[in-house]
């Protein structure tokens, strides 16, 4: 048991947690959807005052922001008691080839060191390359209305077009950013 | 993932899309009742293309350059990569951009 959590999980069993955590959250009122916490933290600090957009009852989807505390704390446990020593995620050979070219070295954990450590965070370009990619994410996914899990999980699993609208506009955005935009950045 | 060089996270979400539409179906098929004893009722998403491909195909562009969509930000946080606090915040900023800008975007 132990041994199967500590390793990398299979496809298999991440996507069948991913399904029982949606309908865990439908049986129990709510549903799927991750990004819409941001737009509850920006109503939680005050900006309704100014957007109408950020005016309305945050403390109605509170139990969203507990679902993010959650995702934190797992994260934590994944890494503290979850991870064998010196595992390292495991990526395609192909894609480790593909991003040696671009001056990135495969990941001795996670994530690369090079977009990631507190080096990267604390030069120009590093910290540029966090920052904007936090405004696409944040402003796309509420123009959007959904993210991963609002669009490609609980939208597609109830066979909506718009959420399939969505999913083609994520993956013709990350093919343009990882095949056009990165090369020029690295 | 966007190299299609590895089958996981296709796997993965392939999995979950397909048992979650199972589930779904089985939920409106049998109308289960919630937790509170209410009938579960999915919202449809409101009809339109332009905001879902536009929004999407923002969204894609930071999903590739960071490497993460939302919950795998906080995720990233928990496991102790302090850099994704970075992400955070500015996707935070850039949802207030959206509802600052909202009324002057075509939908």
């Amino acid at each position: 048991m132990r041994e199967f959590l500590t390793q990398t999980w299979s496809w298999w069993f991440s996507g069948t947690m991913i399904a029982a955590i949606m309908l865990c959250l439908v049986y129990f009122g709510q549903s799927f959807g991750f990004s819409s916490n941001m737009r509850t933290i920006c109503a939680a600090v005050g900006l309704g005052k100014k957007v109408p957009f950020f005016d309305f009852n945050w403390r109605s989807k509170s139990w969203n922001l507990v679902f993010l505390v959650g995702a934190i704390i797992g994260g934590f446990i994944a890494h503290q008691f979850l991870s064998a020593p010196g595992a390292a995620v495991q990526i395609s050979p192909a894609t480790v080839a593909d991003l040696s070219k671009l001056g990135i070295r495969a990941p001795t954990s996670l994530q690369p060191d090079e977009l990631f450590s507190w080096e990267a965070l604390f030069s120009v370009k590093g910290f540029l390359i966090l920052a904007i990619s936090g405004l696409l994410i944040g402003f796309g996914t509420r123009y959007a209305a959904g993210c991963t899990s609002g669009h490609a999980i609980s939208g597609l699993s109830n066979l909506q077009w718009p959420s399939l609208v969505a999913v083609v506009g994520f993956f013709v955005g990350g093919l343009i950013m990882t095949f056009l935009i990165l090369p020029l950045i690295f | 993932m966007f190299r299609f060089q590895a089958f996981h996270m296709y796997g993965i979400i392939g999995t979950a899309v397909v048992l979650g539409a199972i589930g779904v179906a089985l939920i409106k098929r049998y109308n289960i009742r919630d937790f509170h004893g209410n009938p579960i009722q999915f919202q449809p998403k409101e009809k339109g293309v332009v905001r879902y491909l536009a929004g999407g195909v923002i969204f894609g562009l930071g999903w590739a350059l960071s490497g993460a969509c939302p919950g795998p930000i906080v995720v990233n946080i928990g496991y102790g990569f302090f850099a994704m606090i970075i992400v955070f915040i500015f996707a935070n900023a850039g949802t207030f951009l959206y509802g600052y800008f909202k009324d002057k975007l075509p939908h």
